[in-house]
């Protein structure tokens, strides 16, 4: 059960490269509460950002670990948190395929386009 | 701004001091808890309470202290007054048993001291108006906090349910004081600086008896239980002055020096 | 891909300073090395709000002792972050803990050290704390993406904790004989530990070599150490208490304090478990733990009952 666990989450890592004693299960170690996945605003017009990750037993009590945790020093006023076996992750290998491709289309960048100076507000 | 007369003055600071000595207490039993908590989550949740719980008292403190004047300071007043001058209900000095005796204390006080402090909004005096204010926004997440642990585990396990029961016997009696009126709680009422305290009760029995139904919690029948009395008066359990002595014992030994 | 052709694609984002993030491939090694490192750093947090969690009862002003809660609380928040950066190598954080508990992960060992006067609060903050922050400045860059942000998370929060240790010991110095001589005994005390932290030397730690070319750790142990030493001799003046070492003296020609030689059989002992409180911190740890078994159970319980509840509302 547990090696199923520790094998679903963000930070996991392909099943044939996985080295030695990373996917360790036990089968006296406790399930325990389920991770998640916390993501802050840090003020209002900005977008939540990842902060970091914590466990709890449902979703209620994840909101306020992550308020008791990660906001300790008024660096919030809005949080999400999501399980974190919900989370899909993209896989590096296929970095070349998912990202290059816009590398060559400079066009979508302002940068690309040399106007006359005398033009403004554009 | 409301200006005492003499008597009205001691009478204010002693009130002061009950509300300040609740705080405080409640927060040193609290801190206890401090790198032993169940899981680091709850570890850092209970010490958010407790530090806020500091901090009510040490507004608290401070106000009477000024009005005191002369050389009286928060320090002094937490550190050098004995178990029979110090006036917090006898709940929160309670040893802290396990988690849900702490949960379910942390639950009784916090409901409590959310229907007080609401109360204490229009006080005429309105230090005390500020620091309530400033005080429920704090107070409310301690309820909502507490009350979801108190279902947690009256809905939890087999055993947990046991435990709260457990608790709740143990706890239960010490919950009528919060209504019981000392005389500097009539005083105030009369002044217009806090509310009458008997008329809180229906509220928090309300509250309460929603979340042990919640929790299927079997709520002890009202009126049935012999409540145990006498903290607001400075008569205390056994356990006080384990707990001050503990608390003050650096200031005890080395009288005058400053930390 | 060969094996080999990865770990020179992997050297060489190392090399380049990019960082390695969960879903990359990374040698073994590599992960044993941060989950060794991670997880002991975690633990040593941990355990490490024991000794200063000893005075938060006793804390001899309201302000102090809200300031050490505060404090203490941020260690439980450190090794929570570093927790969760051991899980993004598929290490859960209660495989973590149990091996703590089961005496098979280490800690560091200034834990092991009883905290005996108020003094020892501050002597904890400023040279424990003094040392730890050399490390973790240092870790900040370490090669790993999620240390490192748990680590820069750290150091932020870290920055008042030094300073609340010196600012304890500067009162003291300024106050009664009997709280002077406090003071001094209680850095009398940490001091040799202190230097402990930073591991073995060079010569001995059978780790430094590879973690350096991995990136993991960007200095070398007495690297280190000599930083702290002259950080460290220059602070004491300015409390007016001396350091017990009679060696302690400015070398023109290095540029750094010199210093006498740890007592290695000291410090062996404490790794190996007999230090003064080597059994009292794993063992409060264990009690912690195992008295929260019945409230994570029934948080556990409580949260299926509610799922299933839901579950049949909608049904």
């Amino acid at each position: 059960m547990n090696l199923r666990l520790t094998k679903y989450y963000y930070g996991d890592i392909p099943e044939e490269k996985t080295g030695g004693g990373t996917a360790a299960s036990s089968s006296n170690t406790e399930a325990g509460w389920p991770l998640w996945e916390v993501f802050i605003r840090s003020k209002q017009g900005l977008d939540h950002k990842h902060v970091g990750s914590l466990q709890a037993a449902d979703a209620q009590m994840a909101i306020e670990n992550a308020r008791d945790v990660y906001t300790r020093r008024s660096e919030g006023i809005s949080i999400w948190v999501v399980e974190s076996k919900h989370i899909h992750a993209s896989n590096p290998d296929d970095a070349g395929a998912f990202y290059e491709p816009a590398n060559d289309k400079v066009y979508r960048h302002p940068t690309f386009y040399d106007l006359p100076d005398e033009l403004k507000h554009m | 701004m409301y200006e005492p007369d003499n008597d009205d003055a001691a009478s204010l600071i002693h009130y002061l001091l009950y509300l300040g000595d609740n705080a405080l207490v409640l927060s040193q039993r609290n801190s206890a808890w401090c790198g032993h908590g169940p899981v680091l989550e709850q570890d850092i949740a209970i010490t958010n309470i407790s530090l806020d719980l500091i901090g009510q008292a040490r507004s608290f403190y401070q106000y009477a202290a000024s009005l005191e004047g002369k050389e009286v300071t928060e320090d002094t007043l937490a550190y050098l007054r004995g178990e029979r001058a110090y006036y917090n209900c006898l709940l929160l000095e309670l040893p802290n048993g396990d988690w849900g005796h702490t949960i379910l204390r942390q639950f009784f006080f916090s409901v409590f001291q959310q229907q007080l402090y609401k109360q204490l909004l229009p006080s005429k005096d309105s230090t005390i108006a500020a620091i309530a204010e400033k005080s429920l926004k704090e107070v409310a997440y301690h309820v909502r906090w507490s009350s979801e642990w108190v279902i947690r585990l009256g809905d939890g396990t087999e055993e947990s349910q046991a435990r709260m029961e457990k608790a709740l016997v143990a706890l239960w009696a010490y919950t009528g004081e919060f209504f019981q009126p000392a005389e500097y709680e009539l005083a105030a009422a009369r002044e217009g600086i806090g509310p009458v305290v008997a008329a809180l009760q229906p509220g928090w029995w309300q509250q309460v008896q929603e979340v042990l139904a919640e929790a299927t919690l079997q709520a002890p029948e009202q009126g049935k239980t012999w409540m145990q009395t006498g903290g607001k008066t400075g008569r205390h359990t056994e356990h006080m002055g384990y707990l001050l002595a503990e608390m003050q014992y650096l200031q005890r030994a080395y009288p005058g020096a400053t930390w | 891909m060969s094996v080999q052709e990865l770990e020179q694609l992997f050297q060489a984002k190392v090399d380049q300073e990019i960082k390695i993030e969960p879903k990359d491939w990374m040698p073994d090694a590599y992960r044993k090395t941060l989950v060794r490192q991670i997880s002991q750093h975690a633990h040593s947090e941990i355990v490490g709000m024991l000794p200063e969690g000893n005075w938060i009862s006793r804390a001899p002003t309201l302000k102090r002792k809200a300031i050490l809660l505060a404090k203490v609380q941020d260690e439980a928040g450190h090794g929570l972050y570093l927790y969760s950066a051991v899980e993004t190598l598929g290490t859960t954080r209660n495989q973590t803990i149990e091996d703590l508990h089961s005496g098979k992960a280490k800690y560091s060992s200034i834990f092991n050290y009883p905290t005996l006067t108020w003094a020892d609060i501050g002597a904890v903050g400023w040279l424990v704390d003094g040392a730890a922050i050399l490390n973790q400045v240092m870790l900040c860059r370490t090669s790993y993406g999620p240390y490192a942000r748990a680590m820069v998370r750290i150091c932020k929060e870290e920055s008042f904790h030094q300073r609340q240790g010196f600012d304890i010991l500067l009162q003291l110095s300024q106050g009664t004989p009997e709280q002077k001589a406090m003071c001094q005994d209680a850095i009398n005390r940490w001091w040799w530990p202190s230097l402990m932290m930073f591991g073995p030397k060079d010569g001995e730690s059978t780790h430094s070599d590879q973690s350096m070319t991995w990136k993991i750790k960007r200095k070398s142990n007495d690297e280190l150490r000599q930083q702290f030493v002259d950080m460290i001799v220059e602070q004491a003046k300015i409390l007016h208490m001396t350091l017990p070492d009679p060696e302690l003296k400015w070398n023109e020609a290095r540029g750094h304090y010199d210093f006498g030689e740890i007592d290695w059989v000291e410090f062996w002992n404490v790794v190996k478990g007999n230090g003064p409180c080597n059994k009292e911190r794993l063992q409060a740890r264990r009690d912690a733990w195992e008295e929260g078994a019945w409230v994570r159970e029934a948080a556990a319980a409580h949260a299926a009952k509610r799922k299933d509840r839901q579950a049949q509302q909608v049904a």
